[in-house]
């Protein structure tokens, strides 16, 4: 990616109480590095959906978000978040991706959606090993 | 733990939420709601979400439901206040809050439930 990673902060989840925990952290990073109101709010709106998916789906609700801005030569200010979990993982990740699809009791909104509030979003995972989502998103 | 204050104020209910709400948090006022429409027969409540900086897919599907709800129990709602960092984010989700009333702020929610009441006219529950 040849971005610089300018800081780096772990939080892990392990219930309900760490959706809100979670969003709140990604909120403060993205207003330290400059982010504005509304993307403030897609960044903290991305990461409780994603949170929320390890609490609903992650083995014992136990999961980590890793948040850290990037300063890249084009791309300029950044801001990075990984949520990894060892739950049951996504069998599917295309299907996952498309609106409408639920495994559990959401909406099938939570991936789609967060894909359109972020500038990237990857995501790695297969059955019985997890998953790890990375989205980014870029200072205008 | 956040408790969600439910008014009473001329007949109608008035929520206002001024922090960010746990899942449990947010289920409980839908329970709490649904149980003083029944002990009062109110026909309007306005719900106030100026407080809430972040509104998910969770949250807003919740909100949804807590209208549907107490419309099945004889009351409209109106959802007031939302910020427009928020308003702007629940369109990117897609999640437009479909079948849901709102309004700029309180005051217009008012008239807008005042409105929607009149407008029912002697038909409502009360």
């Amino acid at each position: 990616m040849g971005a610089h990673e300018t800081s780096d902060s772990m939080l892990p989840i392990a219930g309900e109480d760490d959706i809100i925990n979670a969003r709140q952290f990604a909120r403060e990073t993205a207003r330290r590095l400059g982010f504005g109101a509304v993307d403030q709010s897609r960044i903290a709106t991305a990461v409780s959906e994603l949170a929320r998916n390890v609490v609903r789906y992650a083995i014992d609700s136990h999961g980590i978000v890793v948040i850290r801005g990037l300063n890249d030569a084009e791309r300029g200010t950044g801001v990075e978040i990984v949520v990894s979990d060892e739950g049951p993982g996504i069998a599917n990740v295309e299907q996952a991706l498309g609106d409408g699809f639920s495994s559990g009791r959401g909406m099938g909104m939570g991936l789609p959606g967060t894909r359109r509030l972020m500038d990237e979003m990857q995501i790695d995972s297969a059955p019985g090993r997890g998953t790890t989502v990375i989205i980014r998103k870029w200072r205008r | 733990m956040a408790r969600v204050p439910i008014i009473e104020i001329a007949g109608l209910l008035v929520v206002t939420v001024q922090e960010e709400l746990h899942d449990r948090d947010a289920l409980r006022l839908q329970e709490e709601l649904t149980d003083r429409l029944e002990r009062t027969g109110s026909r309007g409540v306005l719900l106030d979400l100026s407080g809430v900086e972040t509104v998910d897919s969770f949250l807003g599907r919740l909100l949804t439901e807590i209208a549907q709800g107490a419309r099945l129990m004889g009351a409209h709602t109106v959802v007031v206040g939302i910020q427009p960092s928020v308003a702007i984010t629940l369109v990117e989700l897609g999640l437009e809050l479909q079948g849901i009333s709102t309004a700029l702020n309180a005051a217009r929610g008012l008239s807008r439930l005042r409105h929607l009441l009149a407008a029912e006219g002697g038909r409502g529950r009360t």
